[in-house]
């Protein structure tokens, strides 16, 4: 229960999403059958997500709008699932797998070295805005761990060392593409 | 025992995703066979007769499961996919689907075929967008091809088929919370009766059946139930995918056909090469994080010393008591080093994290197990505190809508059960149970 976020209620300007988002999101509706399109609800809070880095209210409401249905049904299903980032967050999310099986190859120590090596706790964005840290629960890599996902990108098998180069990898922008 | 696969035969072959490759390989063969040889009966026919069993856990069979579909006229009905692999210790789909993505596919198309479906859903876990992309690349590949879309193969039969991703959920791996997810909504499990195969998907009869089953049903089809059937001892026919994780030399996903032992698993030179570093097995959970842990005395022999053998009956040998399950399998290996309590309210933890709050025992009982441990984990528990956790277990167990909360009541249980001296040890010697040295717990602490 602990996943499911306050929703933020700072800033309520209205917001616009790109043509590319739009164009996506009508698609994606155009593919249920006819009343049956709140099937695309979760997919197109990934692309307002993925466009905008986190989910806010006004997304939410436009959201809404798009699919015709009520703003509380958008914002029932983006508090309900832990993917959505309900709070401004940086610019890159490390969320660390620390389930059982990450744990036995050593995730609790993975996830207090970021810490310290960006200087934050879980949860919290480092002071340039570029990195928060978070912890996931199980995140379907429990052979290759200790894992972290980066917008939606496995980094695996990680060491100390991997991660000082995988700061250093999103610093430069070498993952900005795609 | 051989070492036959099904599943992941192909995989290493160049350009093994793209739907040319995978054709000329032998691949869609079972849709060809199916829609211009088969009735939906006969196909429906082979998978009984293949003894296949759900894949995603439970071990229910994916034939009598197909029968029960109801078939009333003028109702639409559905194939729906789980991929939302979210058991932790489980990632065979993830690895099924990225390297085998037409097998999947082949195996909606045949599967949609034999229950009348002609809109059937993949729902993959969020988590795994790239393999959405993966599956989204195949599908056009399929539509292109003339597999998918209107009159398939000039046979008059039309499926279309879309992926569908969740948001971070372990709930949605049950299957009517799964529904419920993908009508746009939270997951929350529903009440059953009725069960999906009646009012499913937007009150249509559905089918939800994991990936691993979906694709089984290709092999099936292609040589028969039969065939199928003679791989594997007993009622745990044909080949099983194990996620194989923990401190193993050689995790990952393995193929195995059902009935080779627990010991060659682990230590064989064609599977998981033993314990990392050198070190000795302490425990073992076998089937994902919701089966009973197992000591060490009873991972490759079971309480009357038989040899434990990798199917759904011999890891279930001896029931809860000294058993455990297959599962998912996800199979979890614990090293000398590890600590039980620790791992116990890690997986509280999560359960805690992952109930959906409908139902009062799991909601609050996962949450009170997850802080009793917590205390004994972190050297501020009671002796208590052992009964206290067993006592909520019993009030969670086969009280709630979905088995969330026996799955998050079973692993408590077991570990008690197994090691209780190793959570009296975090009562009695705080201090030392903070130095992690453990060592092996060598005497059964069950009578067996």
């Amino acid at each position: 229960m602990k996943a499911h976020q306050p929703v933020s209620q700072a800033n309520n300007e209205p917001v616009e999403f790109s043509e590319a988002t739009m164009a996506k999101a009508k698609e994606l509706i155009a593919s249920y059958p006819e009343g049956k399109h709140k099937s695309a609800l979760i997919r197109i809070l990934h692309l307002v997500q993925s466009e905008k880095g986190w989910v806010s209210v006004p997304s939410m409401d436009k959201v809404a709008e798009i699919l015709n249905i009520q703003p509380i049904e958008v914002y029932e299903v983006a508090t309900f699932y832990t993917m959505f980032h309900l709070e401004p967050v940086g610019k890159y999310v490390f969320e660390v797998c620390r389930t059982g099986p990450c744990m036995l190859v050593g995730s609790d120590d993975l996830i207090d070295y970021i810490g310290k090596k960006l200087n934050i706790q879980v949860g919290e964005t480092s002071s340039d805005g570029m990195f928060t840290l978070k912890t996931a629960e199980c995140l379907g890599g429990c052979g290759y761990g200790p894992l972290l996902q980066c917008k939606y990108k496995f980094h695996e098998h990680l060491t100390k060392e991997r991660v000082d180069e995988l700061i250093e990898e999103y610093r430069s922008g070498k993952y900005d593409q795609n | 025992m051989g070492n036959r696969k099904l599943l992941l035969e192909n995989i290493h072959i160049e350009g093994f995703d793209t739907f040319d490759v995978y054709r000329k390989n032998g691949g869609y063969r079972s849709v060809e066979k199916a829609l211009k040889s088969m009735t939906s009966d006969e196909v429906v026919e082979e998978v009984k007769k293949s003894g296949l069993r759900g894949r995603g856990g439970a071990g229910f069979p994916t034939g009598m499961k197909w029968s029960f579909l109801a078939k009333p006229e003028g109702v639409p009905r559905h194939l729906v996919c789980n991929a939302d692999e979210s058991e932790p210790g489980t990632f065979k789909d993830r690895y099924l689907m990225e390297k085998n993505p037409h097998l999947l596919i082949e195996g909606m198309i045949t599967s949609s075929y034999a229950l009348g479906a002609n809109l059937s859903f993949i729902y993959i876990r969020g988590e795994f967008m790239y393999i959405l992309h993966i599956l989204e690349k195949a599908i056009a590949e399929a539509y292109s091809k003339g597999f998918l879309g209107k009159n398939i193969l000039g046979s008059g039969y039309d499926l279309d088929l879309q992926v569908v991703p969740g948001g971070g959920a372990y709930i949605c791996g049950e299957e009517t919370a799964l529904l419920e997810s993908l009508e746009g909504k939270r997951g929350n499990p529903r009440m059953k009766p009725p069960f999906p195969a009646v009012k499913g998907l937007w009150g249509n009869p559905t089918v939800v059946n994991n990936v691993e089953s979906i694709a089984a049903v290709v092999p099936i089809v292609n040589d028969g139930g039969d065939a199928y059937a003679q791989i594997g001892i007993g009622r745990s026919t044909g080949t099983k995918l194990i996620s194989a994780s923990g401190n193993l030399v050689r995790p990952g996903v393995y193929e195995i056909e059902m009935g080779i032992t627990v010991e060659e698993f682990i230590y064989g030179d064609d599977y998981c090469r033993g314990i990392a570093n050198g070190k000795k097995l302490k425990a073992c959970v076998p089937g994902g994080s919701s089966v009973p842990i197992l000591p060490h005395f009873l991972v490759t022999k079971t309480a009357t010393g038989e040899d434990r053998l990798m199917t759904y009956e011999s890891l279930a040998d001896g029931g809860f008591a000294t058993g455990s399950m297959l599962g998912s399998g996800g199979f979890i290996v614990f090293d000398e080093d590890q600590c039980v309590v620790r791992n116990t309210w890690n997986f509280a933890r999560f359960y805690s994290h992952e109930s959906c709050g409908q139902c009062s025992p799991c909601r609050e009982g996962t949450g009170w197990m997850e802080k009793v441990l917590h205390r004994l984990e972190h050297g501020h528990g009671n002796m208590r505190d052992i009964e206290l956790l067993e006592e909520i277990n019993k009030k969670i167990e086969g009280n709630t809508i979905c088995p969330l909360g026996d799955a998050a009541a079973w692993p408590v249980a077991a570990a008690i059960r197994h090691f209780r001296e190793e959570f009296e040890w975090h009562v009695n010697e705080p201090q030392q149970a903070q130095t992690r040295n453990y060592g092996l717990i060598t005497q059964p602490s069950v009578v067996v």
